[in-house]
């Protein structure tokens, strides 16, 4: 056929897929025109597709082949790029997805937990018994501007002289939310990298806490970190879990290669890091505002506090768990009927 | 990427077939992404460098904002410290996110640079690979200076550094040639139906991406280059060279009037009024490159 005649035949066409192109691409839909109804469209690209190849292997001239091509990209990017947005999509990562991926993953968050957690619990009783133990892992000057951070004459708790709360509050959004990054981060480095980090920051926590309690300024640092801890240690933990898991698929990746491991792995890795983030945020907010006043007694803020620690362990142990009781009709089962799985669809 | 002069193809007497594989063989960094419907896109993927430059803008553009509303964040004293950290915080990590996500794909130092971010299926990036993609950069950063990023992307076909790895990204150049209109005077250079040579879509292309590219060489080096396209010239020399091939430029792009006859034999184009680039100027991805005639079942 000949060029004029394909264009002929086929321009009408076209022009109408570009015109849907563009409202896609955001241009105001014109009211009187009636646009491609969504189920014709991806029959309408295979055929653009089609004569593309057709125009290309006749060798039509470069104008038509470029618009084809622009119409065909365009299609490409409108119909595999288009983002499906879920409505409820919060209220089910929070309810369901992520209790169950840090339920699924147990393993590296169990690591994390020995490396961050465990390292600091170890640290700080160590220092009960060898108090210069501190001064082995962290500088004097630190430790001198944190003990009289701590100390009970301070008019705010855990804070210099004339710091204000929302100074805090950035500080606090800064620092922490970077370890939790940094946590994550590192995991990509074959593991090596989380692994530090959490080991670091347990340690130097670990020895600023041993040595604040061992000094004897027990009510105030404990009173302030009771409330924000359960957020922010157990937000950095999944952090490095999430690492770990990127690590982990590094290090074994099974039957695939390397990198398709770490895609694989990427998916759950991001939401358990989505939830930490925002678990450590929220810790930040808690310890600007709540921790550091002195306004409650020091037994309210320890009950608030292992109220924390004790809604987070119901929250990931018990929630999003589906209900694995038997169905309440028995229907007798054929041959050819399919069972119905009892585990949810993850929503993506 | 320049394509190689059809003076190639006329003094060696290469076969098509040959003339195209030299292009691939070529140290250029176009990538063909397959499609579910049998069509190839290309993309140009960009280097270290290119992002770079892209990176030293961001951060001089974050060095700004953060020297001008320091200053006055100071002025609160204590809160506005508290504020400062918090706009810190936003603009390290949520900065570049941020402009993936609403400003397709390319932050304010990578527009100008005319690179932008995509799925390595050519698809606009989503918010999971933004995100993937700038937390690990936090491991790119390391030892200084991007180091292991650098690594990364040195030992990856695509330039992926680490991120791009795990969120499946790829940052590619956006096509600029197709942008590119060659000025035509009509009156003056409108080309005789039948001395329009006969190329192939490669030749055809190699005159527009010339024509494409005039402004910037000297009048010299137009001359220069015009002079290897023996095949096209009716031995025409020096300046008219240069003028014969923008007329045939026109020609082919459409852009200048022509009788309508078409031939054929070689597929000229005949008169369209619809240039093919309008439109669509917002599709960044290169898919002009003569490298896709390469695929198999498109010769």
């Amino acid at each position: 056929m000949r060029q004029d005649l394909f264009e002929q035949r086929f321009g009408a066409e076209w022009q109408e897929f570009d015109e849907w192109l563009q409202v896609q691409l955001g241009a105001k839909p014109r009211g009187d025109r009636t646009y491609i109804p969504h189920r014709e469209i991806p029959a309408r690209f295979r055929n653009l597709a089609r004569h593309l190849a057709l125009a290309r292997d006749r060798h039509y001239g470069a104008q038509l082949v470029n618009r084809l091509e622009a119409l065909v990209l365009g299609g490409h990017q409108a119909i595999y790029g288009a983002q499906v947005s879920e409505s409820n999509a919060l209220f089910a990562f929070i309810m369901r997805t992520f209790p169950q991926l840090v339920r699924e993953h147990w393993q590296s968050v169990l690591v994390a937990s020995i490396c961050l957690l465990g390292s600091m619990a170890g640290i700080i009783i160590a220092i009960q018994f060898f108090p210069d133990f501190a001064y082995v892992l962290v500088s004097q000057d630190q430790l001198a501007q944190v003990q009289q951070m701590y100390d009970p004459s301070n008019p705010r708790i855990g804070a210099r002289q004339a710091d204000s709360d929302v100074m805090m509050l950035g500080h606090y959004i800064w620092n922490n939310v970077r370890i939790g990054f940094q946590c994550f981060a590192g995991g990509i480095l074959f593991c090596v990298g989380s692994l530090f980090f959490l080991l670091y920051n347990g340690i130097v926590l670990g020895a600023m806490a041993g040595h604040i309690t061992q000094v004897g300024h027990v009510e105030t640092f404990w009173g302030f970190v009771a409330g924000h801890s359960a957020l922010e240690l157990f937000g950095i933990v999944l952090a490095g879990a999430a690492g770990l898991q990127m690590g982990y698929a590094l290090i074994a990746p099974g039957r695939l290669k390397r990198v398709d491991a770490l895609k694989a792995a990427i998916p759950d890795a991001i939401r358990i890091l989505y939830g930490a983030s925002a678990m450590i945020f929220l810790a930040a907010f808690i310890e600007a505002f709540w921790s550091s006043s002195r306004i409650p007694p020091v037994e309210v803020k320890y009950a608030v506090g292992i109220g924390f620690w004790v809604l987070m362990a119901i929250y990931f142990v018990f929630v999003g768990r589906t209900k694995l009781s038997k169905p309440a009709l028995q229907v007798p089962m054929s041959a050819t009927a399919p069972t119905p799985s009892p585990t949810p669809v993850r929503p993506s | 990427m320049t394509s190689p002069a059809p003076e190639t193809a006329s003094r060696h007497s290469l076969p098509a077939s040959a003339f195209n594989t030299n292009l691939l063989t070529m140290l250029d960094t176009p990538r063909v992404v397959p499609t579910p419907e049998g069509i190839e896109l290309t993309i140009k993927v960009a280097g270290p460098i290119a992002r770079a430059r892209a990176w030293i803008i961001d951060f001089l553009i974050r060095a700004v904002v953060y020297m001008t509303i320091g200053p006055a964040l100071a002025a609160m004293g204590k809160f506005g410290m508290g504020l400062f950290l918090i706009m810190l915080f936003l603009l390290e990590w949520g900065y570049p996110i941020f402009f993936e996500m609403f400003w397709k794909g390319a932050t304010p130092g990578k527009r100008v640079c005319h690179l932008r971010v995509l799925h390595d299926n050519g698809t606009p990036v989503g918010w999971r690979a933004s995100f993937t993609r700038n937390t690990i950069r936090a491991a790119d950063f390391l030892p200084f200076g991007y180091g292991f990023g650098l690594v990364a992307m040195l030992m990856n076909r695509d330039f992926k550094r680490l991120g791009d790895m795990a969120a499946g990204t790829v940052v590619i150049y956006v096509d600029q040639e197709t942008k590119a209109k060659p000025k035509v005077d009509a009156a003056a250079q409108s080309v005789a139906p039948e001395s329009v040579p006969s190329l192939s879509m490669v030749e055809q292309r190699a005159v527009i991406d010339y024509v494409s590219r005039l402004k910037r060489w000297s009048d010299d080096r137009q001359i220069e280059l015009a002079m290897h396209a023996g095949i096209v010239l009716n031995r025409e020399t020096g300046r008219d060279a240069v003028d014969r091939l923008v007329a045939l430029a026109g020609h082919y792009t459409g852009r200048v009037g022509m009788p309508g006859s078409s031939n054929a034999a070689n597929g000229t184009n005949s008169n369209n009024g619809n240039n093919g680039n309008n439109g669509t100027n917002s599709i960044p991805v290169h898919s002009g490159s003569p490298t896709t005639n390469i695929a198999p079942g498109n010769r």
